[in-house]
């Protein structure tokens, strides 16, 4: 059952794959609205080493680029990416036991598609079970590999400005990555609520700005499926014949 | 000069700050366990929030028909990774599914 350090890193490197055939281009696409936006290349790629945030990083060279003040950038990243909130909980119970650098390291790498191939690979064990196993090197070996792609495509779309060979549409490797690990996710039925009611927000919710949608979603999702958790107790309770016991 | 770089750490602090927030304040005991209940629900509510709206409405408007190749390829994926649980198959099925339709359209 005890997998090596070694082993567990680069199954995580191995994981994370696929997932940049997506984050590539997306990656290129940064370095070129940096340079587009005006930003310096010390700049551009330091917001990349450093802020490491998709998303956060477009919408800060967009709003650079319309000449927003700082002020207004530190708090539009901010909000893009409180639902890293979501994420830190949901990963801290299998991270607490780690001394505090690696607690600082893996949170410094915690970003969607590290925390959705690592929670996927978590999950099969119980957050009490943790400390005896080297599943953190997954998390770390997943997590660089990405870090390490995101300098190398922001780098290489700054420089280049090359265009992006759309017609491939490699960029659908990141959905069908996270269709691929949403399967296993969905174990019961509180699951597939929780599922049903954050994609049918998201998409209701798709035009709100600063990828609040994406929130919104994912907050009616936890409650879809406590809510589902809760009527699947009520049913198990009205059929049990001792009442009492909790389900 | 200066300025930007202001702005680099300000986004900095709040990311870092955000991503860091549970981890580091999680020492002794484990979260209450409603809370740990709820986090339960946010891997397969995350993975939906963003899968669903990039197949629906890949421009930013929805669309439901069969030209939207995204979600023909989408909806293949997703049967072939209900039926094999495993990770690359689907992702190569739904690649090779989404040239097909663009080659056919």
């Amino acid at each position: 059952m005890l997998i090596s350090p070694r082993a567990e890193f680069w199954s995580g490197v191995r994981t994370q794959l696929p997932i940049l055939l997506g984050v590539s281009p997306f990656g290129m696409i940064y370095g070129i609205v940096a340079h587009e936006a005006g930003l310096p290349m010390s700049v551009a790629l330091a917001m990349s080493m450093l802020v490491f945030a998709g998303s956060a990083q477009f919408i800060a060279a967009q709003l650079f680029a319309t000449g927003a003040g700082g002020p207004v950038i530190v708090l539009t990243t901010f909000v893009v990416n409180l639902r890293h909130l979501l994420y830190s909980a949901s990963v801290a119970p299998y991270v607490r036991h780690l001394s505090p650098a690696w607690k600082w390291l893996l949170a410094f790498l915690l970003v969607d598609e590290t925390y959705a191939v690592t929670i996927t690979h978590y999950r099969p064990h119980r957050p009490e079970d943790a400390p005896g196993t080297a599943l953190h090197w997954f998390y770390l070996g997943a997590g660089l590999t990405l870090w390490v792609a995101w300098q190398l495509s922001s780098a290489a779309g700054y420089l280049l400005g090359a265009q992006i060979p759309s017609g491939w549409s490699l960029d659908f490797a990141l959905p069908l990555t996270f269709i691929a690990l949403l399967a296993p996710a969905l174990r019961d039925r509180p699951a597939v609520a929780a599922c049903a009611a954050a994609g049918v927000v998201a998409v209701v919710a798709r035009g709100l700005p600063y990828n609040l949608g994406l929130s919104a979603g994912v907050l009616a999702g936890i409650g879809a499926g406590l809510a589902a958790e809760r009527l699947r107790g009520m049913r198990l309770m009205a059929r049990s014949p001792n009442p009492e016991r909790e389900p | 000069m200066m300025r930007l770089w202001l702005i680099v750490a300000g986004m900095v602090v709040v990311t870092y700050g955000v991503r860091l927030s549970v981890i580091a304040l999680l020492r002794g005991g484990m979260l209450p366990t409603g809370f740990m209940r709820a986090l339960r629900y946010v891997p397969p509510a995350a993975l939906s929030a963003i899968v669903l709206p990039a197949l629906v409405a890949p421009d930013g408007t929805l669309d439901l028909s069969a030209g939207n190749l995204r979600l023909l390829a989408g909806i293949v994926a997703a049967l072939v990774a209900w039926a094999t649980r495993r990770t690359l198959l689907p992702i190569a099925v739904g690649m090779a599914a989404l040239w097909l339709l663009q080659w056919l359209a």
